[in-house]
């Protein structure tokens, strides 16, 4: 068994408005930087996880991002993995 | 009544579970049992309250948590049966995150966490929640952070097409999807809300139009 450290990034989908990404955006220009366009608000997981090969990992990242830490209606996700 | 038992389950953060008890029992003399949420026993039990607070503190998403629970498991051959499940708030989220209900609830348009009585349109009366109200509008509080419905094109035109919209705000509080308050699922067994019709029972705290939407969980 290898050990990955993997990173999931989860993020409003377009289509979902972000307000509290708006109210950031709006704080952001009151402290005088300019030229902000759009700011959205995401998370990030980070895990560690035992898996005997990359194809198993992923398997395991993808049905925790579909069942648990997204939730597909309002959020897409990608992760990204390094061998620990 | 007393023959008939409603189950009110209790997560870690629920906070409405007692409201919920003193609604039913005090105001509507249905008789009730808190369930805590890692029992999968739903024997003895006719319908089934998730009250509103905030599960698990509400990490990661609101009911995201909650919907692992062995409760929730059970509660998921309880709805074939064809017994009743009302989702007040937290229990909403919980429905939707379990896929009971579809689309999701998020952060409210404006950010606030809201509070106050609200005016509701009854759309359906699928599975008899609403009769006493067929073609008037209703007034029930609301509380909440992150009430915003929101569902995609397809989902609402599905919702349209099997009137499974129950309530939409007259005035939407919160940016919600076609104002939307309350949906069933197809069976219209499982209604799924934000307002707190538990807190509307009472004149003498400012209205019983939810005393008339609990007394149908036992019809």
């Amino acid at each position: 068994m290898s050990q990955f450290l993997v990173k999931v990034f989860i993020r409003l989908r377009p289509s979902v408005l972000d307000p509290a990404g708006e109210a950031i955006k709006s704080a952001a220009n009151k402290l005088g930087v300019d030229g902000i366009n759009s700011l959205r608000i995401g998370k990030l997981i980070e895990t560690e996880i035992e898996a005997s090969h990359e194809n198993e990992l992923k398997e395991k990242i993808e049905l925790l991002c579909d069942r648990l830490f997204a939730n597909n209606v309002i959020e897409d996700y990608e992760f990204q993995f390094e061998k620990k | 009544m007393t023959s008939y038992t409603v189950g009110i389950v209790v997560f870690p953060g629920s906070n409405c579970d007692r409201d919920v008890s003193w609604a039913l029992e005090g105001c509507l003399d249905i008789k009730t049992k808190f369930i805590w949420h890692e029992s999968s026993d739903l024997s003895g039990i006719d319908s089934v309250v998730l009250p509103g607070g905030f599960s698990y503190g509400d990490y990661l998403r609101c009911g995201a948590v909650a919907r692992f629970s062995s409760l929730i498991n059970a509660l998921h051959d309880f709805v074939r049966t064809g017994r009743k499940v009302i989702g007040i708030c937290n229990g909403f989220q919980i429905l939707t995150e379990a896929g009971f209900l579809p689309g999701a609830l998020t952060n409210n348009k404006n950010l606030n966490f809201i509070c106050k009585d609200v005016e509701l349109k009854v759309h359906s009366h699928k599975g008899g929640w609403f009769k006493s109200f067929i073609d008037k509008n209703i007034t029930l509080p609301i509380a909440h952070g992150e009430g915003r419905y929101y569902c995609d094109d397809y989902t609402y035109k599905e919702l349209l097409d099997n009137d499974l919209i129950a309530l939409k705000y007259i005035d939407n509080p919160n940016g919600s999807t076609h104002e939307i308050a309350g949906i069933l699922n197809k069976e219209g067994n499982v209604l799924g809300l934000m307002p707190h019709p538990e807190r509307a029972c009472d004149k003498n705290i400012g209205g019983i139009d939810g005393e008339y939407i609990l007394k149908n969980l036992i019809k």
